[in-house]
């Protein structure tokens, strides 16, 4: 499957993940710094992925502050 | 998972709350916490005149959505801060949501009416990127609440923004900053009232409160703001939110139901009018002035140079 990430832009390519919740394992996200996002559609933890499936993992983190 | 309301599929899951939504009543319940959060705090009265800082993030763009929907007219302010692409990216996207629901947006430039950019700012004085923006946008924004003669500048910091603001304020028993953190700030000489009605709102569920309803934002992260302390609290905080829901809110709410209190009594500071430009300030030159004319020598010693 494809996976975008952000902040910059890039994709990965990665095999045999079968959940959201085993592509945040993976990749060492915790669920709530991010939303998955599948065409127009936000993924749960619990969704099933197909290996053909294009996944945004896009961070919520924004700001800065002093 | 199915949406806690209608049992259909859920997009979204809020553990603090132990529940999950469908997209018609995730929406619905993040208006509904907004509402709540303005009538408990009594942040907004009828005919008050609002005037909102937009960013072109999330944040501002969702809360401009969400006052909208509860039928609150209100004004928005835009910064320009001078940092690249990515200034004019949320420019565009922040006039592109404003001309779509016919709301009007007052674009404030830095480098064309103060002078400097925010990079300028940062290389000229001691201070970090993010501090000397933030600095800029306070005075900024006030200065346009005041002068346009509105009755409360509204602010986008959600739930997160302000329990990483507070973590940090904890952790350096900053007395000053703890007693000026509160969701509602009154207007006093030079200074106009200041509310923040997300509060309530994690910072995912507004990202996914903009995803879901239609609003492009800015996603990209700001390219001045790498390693930033606070967003790294932020990060933090989520690892303990992942084991522990609703610590943040926790948190926040302990802090602004039975901390804050003891914080503010006796620490307020007197305000007079800076001797530059009039504005409040607890010294004789307030801190926006003093960054101008630093930038501005900065600039004039690398023009020479």
């Amino acid at each position: 499957m494809k996976v975008i990430l952000r902040q910059p832009r890039r994709e990965i390519e990665l095999e045999g993940v079968r959940r959201v919740s085993d592509l945040l394992r993976r990749l060492d996200v915790v669920a709530e710094s991010v939303l998955v996002i599948r065409g127009d559609e936000l993924l749960t933890v619990d969704e099933p992925l197909a290996e053909d499936d294009v996944v945004e993992l896009r961070p919520v983190i924004s700001g800065g502050g002093s | 998972m199915k949406c806690r309301v209608c049992r259909e599929k859920a997009v979204i899951q809020v553990r603090r709350h132990n529940a999950n939504f469908c997209r018609p009543h995730f929406i619905d319940h993040v208006r509904r916490q907004v509402e709540r959060t303005i009538a408990d705090y009594r942040m907004i009265r009828p005919g008050d005149r609002l005037l909102l800082g937009v960013s072109g993030g999330k944040d501002s763009l969702a809360l401009w959505d969400i006052l909208t929907e509860l039928g609150y007219r209100v004004d928005g302010v835009y910064l320009h801060l001078g940092i690249g692409d990515y200034s004019s990216d949320s420019l565009r996207l922040s006039q592109a949501f404003a001309a779509e629901r016919d709301l009007h947006l007052r674009v404030v430039d830095l480098p064309e009416e103060y002078g400097f950019s925010v990079p300028e700012a940062a290389r000229a004085s001691r201070r970090n990127a993010c501090s000397a923006c933030g600095l800029s946008k306070r005075y900024i924004l006030n200065r346009v609440a005041v002068d346009g003669g509105y009755d409360t500048l509204v602010m986008g910091h959600n739930l997160d923004d302000e329990a990483a603001t507070l973590f940090s304020n904890v952790l350096q028993w900053n007395l000053e900053y703890l007693a000026r953190q509160h969701p509602v700030l009154p207007a006093s000489d030079g200074l106009a009232k200041k509310i923040k009605p997300l509060i309530r709102v994690a910072e995912r569920e507004t990202a996914a409160y903009a995803v879901l309803s239609g609003i492009e934002y800015e996603v990209e992260e700001c390219p001045m703001v790498a390693g930033n302390t606070i967003n790294r609290y932020k990060e933090w905080l989520n690892r303990l939110e992942e084991e522990s829901p609703g610590i943040k809110a926790q948190f926040l709410k302990g802090f602004l139901d039975r901390g804050s209190k003891a914080f503010r009594d006796g620490t307020a500071p007197e305000l007079v009018p800076c001797e530059t430009c009039g504005s409040p300030t607890t010294g004789k030159v307030c801190a926006f002035c003093r960054l101008r004319d630093a930038t501005a020598v900065d600039l004039r010693r690398r023009e020479s140079a």
